[in-house]
């Protein structure tokens, strides 16, 4: 038991905890963000890790969802519904279940590739239908609403960022709960048998198009109460919602967090805005670098950073770290870091050279401030040198590669 | 007729450069087993490595180089990248392709910038072909179809009647047999994928200046051409071609045609929810068009319409 509850005890303390650790407004909404995205990839990773779905339009789902939320709370302000805010993404849920019992009933006859290749025609349809309707989905510039409606209940209004987070962590804890107990029910199981052999699961009485079609609605009602959670923490829902765009940033991140693991979508989702939301302020590069990191990622670690953890842990619980095991792992670290200096300073340089910097919109006039260092982009000395650091470090993680094979 | 026959011409143009794009996607899905996410993004390379070579070269030159250039490079990219990620499975595999359209989208505004380039046709092919009726038909549509054209039926011609498509043939739908019949499989994949990438590249110098160059192009084309596969059947080129040709004529007709179900006389009161279906024009639901092609398609027949097997 202690083992069960433990671990979400951890999970709660650290949702508790992270607004106090981090108190920024903007740390706040970061953190705001992340909730909603770790709640998305682990709705996702019902439907790849659990189910074996490659699905490439999982922010339908989502973003449907939010275009729920946000007509409810318009319809709450006007007057016309009483509705307590808290339970706005619940609606959200169930307009993406909703929306999973139509489109899924097309999408989950197949399974493997052809399913994978029927969810991008989905996902182009559904996008191309949202502009089509203005009325409904308010055209390229969307719908906006307003979170605070109606009397403060207990306080609480909705109205600071730090409500709203809390609230995001709330939905999020539960969700995690329950998609976590959703695994170990005769469904989850079953999924997991269709996922592994749909053939003999179909032999032993259970229909696979029938077991994908309920799991891909019940992952569509959390991707639902995800997509009302953004509704309400950005009060503004745009046809970008429900695109390729999204969808795929959806898989990025599940990946790169490990499909195999209940937690990998956690840190998925996490260092996903990371990337997506806070690497962007820094660098206009940051795409470069999660497409970059996704294919490391795909090419050395199919299981993804849950894996990577998962088997230092192991490695640390079995009394295997002795100083032949931490001397290979500096060696490899400084190698990599060094590869990483290079890779860094070589990319940060072209993209000043080639575009120019966030700040200026010149044509790469400006120098290049990197780590506090002002860096001349047009002279031959910087490039020399991460030329010479991504040399180094390759050339180190090849012979730390050999040097391993040998023994 | 005028307009039913210049809409003809301009269709039965973009149907032969989807084909362009979709036979090499077909023979690289049956060769992987998965779809190559990436094509797109070769097609988007080779117009920018056109555009780049008909700046110091001239467009002759680009229209020979670009597409030997884009082909290397997909050979490449198989042979460091996908070689060995296949082992991990088709998951991975499909999502390597994937991962490396978002790097190619990337590199490519690193190197061009974000904005269109303006790639040109070349001044040699600027002007009128024929003009029907009172309707001008440039040259460079004509030139599009002809090399399009030519091009297809180089590869039937290899494909059928030569040794080369002999083995890949068999390299595709028997390759352990191949392998053990002498040939080097491993090799004529990679061959495929570069040819197969070299296509698209030759689809994106001939239509890189036709239509725009730009960033987006890559993605603008890319779930066009699976509809494209998924609709022929897996593996089938002849199922691609036939509907290459009906999603381009399907498209240039519905955008040439200004219809809505409310011109056509259906009266449905401005404030009823229909209203704004009833409003909408064939030329709006355009881009849908190729999409519910699919969900028909699957719903009816799932195969495809050439398709002898099912994934």
């Amino acid at each position: 038991m202690r083992r069960i509850v433990l671990p979400w005890l951890l999970f709660a303390l650290m949702l508790l905890a992270a607004p106090l650790v981090f108190p920024q407004s903007a740390a706040l909404s970061l953190l705001s963000q992340m909730g909603t995205m770790v709640l998305l990839c682990l709705s996702y990773n019902m439907l790849l890790g659990e189910g074996g779905m490659l699905s490439f339009g999982h922010a339908v789902y989502s973003g449907l969802g939010a275009f729920g939320a946000i007509h409810l709370m318009n319809r709450m302000a006007d007057g016309v519904l009483a509705f307590p805010v808290t339970l706005v993404p619940l609606a959200g849920g169930l307009t993406g279940a909703l929306c999973a019992v139509v489109l899924g009933y097309l999408t989950t006859r197949r399974a493997g590739t052809t399913f994978a290749m029927i969810t991008l025609g989905l996902v182009e349809l559904v996008s191309a239908c949202v502009l089509m309707f203005p009325e409904v989905f308010g055209g390229e510039g969307g719908i906006s609403g307003n979170r605070v409606i109606g009397e403060p209940v207990l306080g609480i209004s909705y109205g600071p960022q730090i409500q709203v987070y809390y609230l995001i962590a709330g939905w999020l804890l539960v969700c995690a709960i329950a998609i976590h107990a959703l695994r170990h029910t005769p469904l989850g199981r079953i999924l997991n048998a269709v996922r592994d052999n749909p053939e003999r699961a179909a032999f032993l009485g259970y229909d696979p198009q029938r077991v994908r079609y309920l799991a891909l609605i019940l992952s569509a009602f959390f991707a639902g109460v995800s997509g009302g959670l953004s509704a309400i923490n950005f009060e503004i829902v745009s046809a970008e919602y429900v695109g390729a765009l999204r969808s795929g940033t959806i898989l990025l991140f599940t990946f790169i967090g490990g499909t195999a693991y209940f937690y990998g979508p956690i840190i998925g989702g996490v260092i996903g805005v990371l990337f997506s939301s806070w690497l962007s302020a820094y660098t206009q590069a940051w795409q470069f670098y999660l497409g970059a990191f996704f294919i490391l990622i795909v090419m050395t670690t199919p299981g993804g950073l849950a894996s990577l953890l998962d088997r230092s842990w192991r490695l640390l619980q079995g009394g295997q770290m002795n100083a032949r095991l931490a001397g290979r792992l500096a060696w490899w670290l400084a190698a990599a870091l060094c590869t990483l200096t290079g890779v860094i300073l070589a990319t940060e340089m072209a993209y000043q050279a080639s575009l120019g910097s966030l700040a200026d919109t010149g044509e790469g006039a400006a120098s290049l401030m990197l780590w506090g260092w002002r860096i001349d982009v047009h002279a031959a000395a910087p490039w020399g040198l991460a030329a010479l650091c991504v040399v180094v470090g390759a050339g180190a993680l090849v012979a730390w590669q050999r040097s391993g094979r040998a023994r | 007729m005028e307009f039913a026959l210049i809409t003809f011409l301009n269709g039965l143009g973009y149907g032969f450069l989807l084909f362009l794009l979709s036979s090499g996607l077909t023979l690289i899905y049956s060769m992987m087993g998965v779809p190559n996410f990436a094509h797109a993004s070769f097609y988007m390379l080779g117009a920018y490595v056109a555009y780049a070579l008909a700046g110091v070269l001239g467009f002759w030159w680009a229209l020979l180089l670009a597409p030997l250039i884009v082909g290397v490079a997909g050979a490449l990219v198989e042979h460091y990248g996908l070689r060995i990620v296949h082992r991990y499975g088709h998951v991975p595999e499909l999502l390597f392709t994937f991962g490396l359209s978002y790097l190619v989208v990337e590199l490519v505004q690193l190197v061009w910038g974000r904005s269109p380039v303006p790639y040109r046709i070349p001044p040699e092919l600027d002007g009128t072909l024929f003009t029907l009726y009172s309707t001008a038909f440039p040259v460079y549509r004509g030139f599009m179809l002809l090399v399009a054209a030519l091009m297809l039926l180089a590869l039937w011609l290899l494909l059928r009647h030569t040794r080369i498509g002999l083995v890949i043939q068999a390299a595709l739908t028997h390759p352990q047999m191949a392998e053990a019949l002498g040939h080097n499989v491993p090799r004529v994949f990679m061959l495929v994928f570069g040819g197969g990438c070299a296509l698209a590249a030759l689809a994106g110098v001939i239509g890189g200046n036709a239509f725009v160059t730009e960033p987006g192009m890559a993605a603008a084309v890319g779930s066009i051409i699976f509809v494209v596969v998924v609709v022929g059947g897996l593996g089938s080129l002849a199922g691609a071609f036939i509907t290459s040709l009906l999603i381009g004529m399907m498209q240039t007709f519905a955008v040439a045609l200004d219809v809505s179900l409310a011109s056509l006389g259906l009266q449905v009161p401005s404030g009823s929810a229909l209203a704004p279906l009833a409003r909408l024009t064939l030329a709006q639901v355009a881009p849908v068009l190729p999409y519910l092609l699919l969900v028909v398609m699957l719903i009816v027949r799932p195969k495809g319409l050439m398709g002898r097997r099912e994934s």
